[in-house]
């Protein structure tokens, strides 16, 4: 097995959770605590968009498929006031779940009764997952069990220290605490990880349908999110991945978590791809839900300048990962770029290990990779938050390197950020703008025979965590098949019998003149 | 004498702007005292 692994295919999700931005975004959660009669906290429900506001808004018919990043470069900025040509909740590689929907979701995902929904809620909720066609019977039926759960019954969990779980302000649910004391186990915690687990698996199914693999042939799975599970002895204890692909039904597979903040994504299709290259496993799948502590982030921001709360989404993708099949575009594990502990942090030094260092070992110019996708969140969020327009500022930077190596003209830097260069699409949830969301369209391009060769970049925050301030990142290369063995063996079996033998000739002749 | 001698600092960095280490080395060349720096996330 010599054969770079190849991307079968991705999908991505959406989950429009307009309640949970008020109860459960960490700057809302915030806010209540230490200023709890804000005008900010009044004025958010007045700007929450409605579900046929985020079905017509271009970045999520971009991020589930519907429509090509490109297109975006035709629709005036900003966007957040437009209308996208397509409004469907169905995308070409995923869907934008409702919210009474995603709750019920998060119950199939929860395997300790945690989730509770009110009778008459899980009842209308059941039957439209019925008409889902990624569910089965046996997902269906866990909403059975909430015949005795009455709007009382789920009001005595939020005073026992549950979270309640709403649709339009309306106590419909609750997520209970998972133990009495520890608080890697209380209800805020359960609720952030269930809703992850839940967008996971939906992404999950959706590939199963968009890769047409059977979930049998499954080997393993790594999810790379941004939570954390586990309780008070071991608190990041972790395998997001292994719950999501149970109730996936990825019979087959085991998995495992990767970690790196916004970065891990890349890390994690760097690992699934060098698992199959080395013949290890046949079919790895990378995954990540969304963050319900994203919800709303920088809604200060957008409440303050008059705009709609565009954080309004929990996001979720997954990709197949599998052995070359002589089509689809090969991940080049040799073509690797990293920022090493003693790289350093400014802007400069991290492009230039990611993308330059990279490319030179590999004798690229910048110029030879089509697009680079870095972190593609989208501007319509980053810009009124005063974050600026975040792939903007990697394309100006890449291409700046570009001019100082010599492969391209100051004065054709405007066009380079153009040309290899895209407009952000995805939400502010963390890891999952960082290169991950152009996969699907970088797949589909390169088999149209519209590019040849991609470049992804994860970058993560580190300092968050307060155990370093190192900022980290990996990035690697995708090119287009050319449906042969792309790497040859240097030396034939013929030969290494030859060298063995002159070696132990030699050895012999040694031997003999002692 | 540095535009910033006697002065206490305390930097606040953004992760896709200039980063708090970055900051804190400019602020301290200038003849500041860096008592706090962090580098801070929006997206």
């Amino acid at each position: 097995m010599s054969e770079y692994a190849v991307i079968k295919g991705a999908s991505y999700t959406l989950a429009y959770t307009p309640d949970m931005i008020i109860q459960d975004g960490a700057t809302q959660v915030t806010e209540r605590i230490v200023n709890p009669e804000s005008e900010y906290l009044k004025k958010l429900p007045e700007h929450i968009r409605s579900y046929e506001d985020v079905l017509s808004y271009a970045p999520n018919q971009v991020y589930i498929g519907n429509m090509k990043p490109q297109d975006l470069d035709e629709i005036e900025f900003p966007w957040y006031d437009k209308k996208a040509p397509v409004n469907g909740r169905w995308g070409k590689c995923g869907e934008i779940m409702p919210q009474d929907e995603f709750y019920g979701l998060m119950q199939i995902s929860d395997a300790f009764d945690l989730v509770e929904l009110e009778a008459g809620f899980a009842a209308s909720v059941k039957e439209k997952l019925a008409k889902h066609e990624l569910f089965t019977e046996k997902h269906i039926a866990v909403l059975d069990k909430n015949a005795k759960f009455t709007e009382e019954a789920l009001q005595a969990v939020v005073d026992d220290g549950g979270c309640g779980l709403y649709s339009d302000g309306k106590l419909v649910g609750a997520v209970k605490k998972a133990h009495d004391v520890d608080v890697n186990l209380s209800a805020h915690v359960m609720l952030e990880n269930i809703a992850n687990k839940a967008t996971s698996v939906l992404s999950l199914l959706h590939l199963i349908k968009a890769t047409g693999i059977n979930p049998d042939e499954v080997d393993y799975v790594i999810d790379c999110g941004e939570e954390a599970c586990g309780d008070m002895n071991q608190r990041g204890g972790g395998n997001f991945a292994k719950a999501a692909a149970e109730v996936a039904g990825f019979m087959n597979a085991t998995g495992s978590d990767v970690r790196s903040f916004c970065a891990a994504p890349a890390h994690a299709l760097l690992s699934a791809a060098s698992l199959v290259k080395a013949g290890t496993f046949k079919n790895v799948v990378v995954t990540a839900g969304g963050c319900t502590a994203k919800l709303g982030m920088n809604g200060k921001s957008h409440v303050d300048k008059g705009l709609p709360i565009l954080e309004d989404v929990l996001a979720g993708f997954s990709v197949l990962i599998s052995e070359n099949n002589g089509t689809d575009p090969i991940i080049r594990t040799d073509i690797v770029g990293k920022h090493n502990v003693g790289t350093g942090s400014s802007p400069q030094a991290v492009i230039s290990s990611l993308v330059t260092d990279a490319l030179d070992r590999a004798g690229l110019k910048i110029t030879d990779v089509d697009k680079f996708a870095a972190e593609m969140q989208n501007p319509d969020i980053t810009k009124p938050a005063g974050a600026g327009d975040v792939p903007e500022a990697n394309y100006k930077m890449i291409g700046a390197l570009g001019v100082k190596k010599g492969d391209l003209e100051r004065k054709e830097l405007p066009e380079f950020i153009v040309k290899h260069g895209m407009k952000g699409w995805a939400p502010t949830q963390g890891h999952i703008p960082s290169g991950a969301p152009y996969l699907g369209p970088c797949r589909e391009m390169i088999v149209n025979g519209d590019i040849s060769r991609a470049m992804i970049i994860g970058k993560g925050s580190l300092f968050l965590g307060r155990l370093t301030n190192l900022f980290d990142g990996v990035s690697f290369v995708i090119e287009a098949n050319k449906g042969e063995s792309t790497e040859t063996s240097a030396v034939s079996e013929e030969e290494v019998r030859g060298m063995i033998a002159n070696a132990m000739k030699d050895f012999a002749a040694s031997l003999l003149a002692e | 004498m540095a535009i910033l001698d006697g002065k206490k600092a305390i930097v606040i960095g953004d992760r896709d702007g200039i980063p708090g280490p970055a900051i804190a080395e400019c602020v301290e060349t200038a003849g500041a005292e860096v008592v706090f720096f962090s580098t801070e996330c929006f997206v």
